[in-house]
């Protein structure tokens, strides 16, 4: 056969097996969506997604909102439009950096963690312990990571956009000197509410892909220390570049729903 | 009790198991041996259910348990325990919360009642007052008896232990060993283990089953195997060197 031919079937191969991997740990996920709840499992999960992950967001928000003031405005003035430093600022937050760089930090915390978490529990036949306490570990292990993630990754997003403005009107009226009344007016005439509820899906499946990333990296963790790496390292690296493709993808959806 | 009907099973083009054929007496306990990594905990894991076999068949009881789904599979493991070869205890729940993790999900117990359950079942295992440790904080002899522990916690029919003296000193593998045949004098119940210590096995079996090269190649009492003419059962339970057996 031909040498590129068996080339690519061989690597369309070796992609497809993990991403029917991951549809159907979703598919199962959601099938697994059903009382008896795991109520302490899911606070606990909630405690470390959302508590634990919240300095995280707060110095990502900030930084990002001031260092894209700063920028803007230093181009801004040679234009003399200062007071669209805010309007950017704000757009940009909300649509883009709010939901995408929140993504990306919090799929290197807690994508890493599940990982790690899962592969060790996978590796030290705790998975399997699971098994013969007849008890289904996507149901206790999955979905409390599920429902964490989907419920609290738009709210530590909302956290670093609103952080992100702030951090953004301080470098941009307090360092700069911008009018503050232009600096808001200029943001709130211009923005709309769906640049902040288009954020919040985005983040909304942001959260989703960490959430089973990191559970399907664990779950198919091989050998021992080593494969606990492997694998947390995959969930960190497989998340980011997913969330990066969907941003690209959900901004032209928006857009051919009319929204965007 | 439990049949085996004919199990193949395959990891990457690797065949493990080879058309295993093996039955299980209610109330016997069956010890299977064999050369590490010659698929001794891969075949418990496809009797418990956790793997599925690419050909054969698995029954508990007249019922075949190997496509069934999970929620079905799930009542079937409730009648099973399993000590798992590094005891496989959840480290992010202290010995209490293992001992009673079943208990709070499938039965009607008050909480009262899981703690005395708890309480008991430690001390059938020789343990008491350390309901509040992690299991990091815990030795690894007493780590098998806590997975004893709970492994035995839902009163079962069957017990599986995946190598329940590997990894512990002589003493306190033959503690486990004691341990084994008390809860089975005690308990009744049917129990398989899987291991290489032939100490162990002749000390616990009521029949031993030799598996090599995937298939299960002599089933016997103690006493017949070690009269064995087999010239692998024998270099194996002699643990000689030389002989038909690779190494």
């Amino acid at each position: 056969m031909n040498p590129i031919i068996d080339f690519l079937s061989y690597n369309l191969r070796r992609m497809a097996i993990p991403v029917g991997g991951v549809g159907l740990l979703f598919i199962n996920t959601i099938k697994s969506f059903r009382p008896p709840w795991e109520r302490e499992n899911i606070v606990n999960q909630m405690v470390q997604v959302g508590v634990m992950s919240l300095p995280v967001v707060m110095i990502t928000g900030l930084f990002t909102g001031m260092v894209l003031a700063a920028q803007t405005y230093y181009q801004f003035h040679k234009l003399t439009v200062e007071t669209a430093v805010g309007l950017v600022v704000g757009l940009s937050m909300t649509r883009e950096l709010g939901p995408v760089l929140a993504g990306l930090m919090l799929a290197g915390r807690i994508g890493a963690a599940f990982a790690s978490e899962i592969g060790t529990m996978t590796v030290t036949e705790q998975v399997d312990a699971l098994h013969t306490l007849a008890t289904d570990p996507v149901k206790y292990l999955v979905v409390p990571r599920l429902i964490a993630c989907a419920a609290l990754v738009p709210i530590l997003t909302i956290i670093t956009v609103f952080i992100g403005i702030a951090g953004g009107y301080v470098v941009g009226v307090k360092m700069f000197g911008i009018n503050g009344t232009y600096y808001l007016r200029n943001m709130s005439e211009y923005m709309c509410p769906w640049d902040i509820m288009g954020g919040l899906v985005k983040a909304f499946i942001f959260g989703i892909v960490i959430a089973i990333i990191g559970c399907y990296k664990g779950f198919n963790t091989e050998g021992g220390a080593e494969g606990v790496g492997r694998a947390t390292t995959g969930a960190v690296v497989t998340s980011c570049i997913l969330i990066l493709i969907l941003d690209f993808f959900i901004v032209f959806i928006y857009k051919g729903l009319g929204v965007g | 009790m439990i049949e085996i009907k004919g199990l193949h099973k395959s990891f990457g083009g690797n065949p493990v198991l080879n058309g295993v054929n093996l039955n299980i007496q209610k109330g016997e306990t069956m010890v299977i041996i064999g050369q590490s990594g010659g698929g001794k905990s891969v075949l418990l894991k496809h009797i418990v259910g956790i793997l599925k076999p690419d050909e054969g068949e698995v029954w508990v009881d007249g019922v075949n348990i190997t496509n069934m789904d999970n929620n079905a599979l799930n009542k079937v493991r409730c009648r099973f325990g399993m000590l798992f070869q590094g005891a496989a205890l959840f480290d992010s729940l202290t010995v209490g919360e293992n001992v009673s993790f079943a208990l709070k999900r499938y039965t009607a117990l008050s909480e009262k009642d899981i703690q005395e359950k708890v309480k008991e079942k430690l001390a059938l295992v020789g343990l008491r007052d350390i309901e509040n440790i992690k299991p990091a904080e815990l030795s690894g002899g007493m780590k098998k008896r806590v997975g004893l522990a709970r492994a035995i916690a839902m009163d079962p029919e069957v017990v599986f232990y995946d190598e329940p003296t590997t990894g512990v000193d002589p003493i306190m593998a033959d503690a486990i060993n004691n341990l084994i045949l008390d809860l089975h004098n005690k308990l009744k119940i049917t129990s398989i283990a899987v291991t290489h210590d032939m100490v162990s096995a002749y000390k616990i079996a009521d029949r031993i089953a030799m598996l090599y090269q995937g298939a299960i190649i002599g089933v016997g009492t103690p006493d017949e195997i070690k009269e064995t003419t087999n010239p692998i059962i024998h270099q194996f339970i002699t643990g000689e060197a030389q002989g038909p057996i690779p190494h």
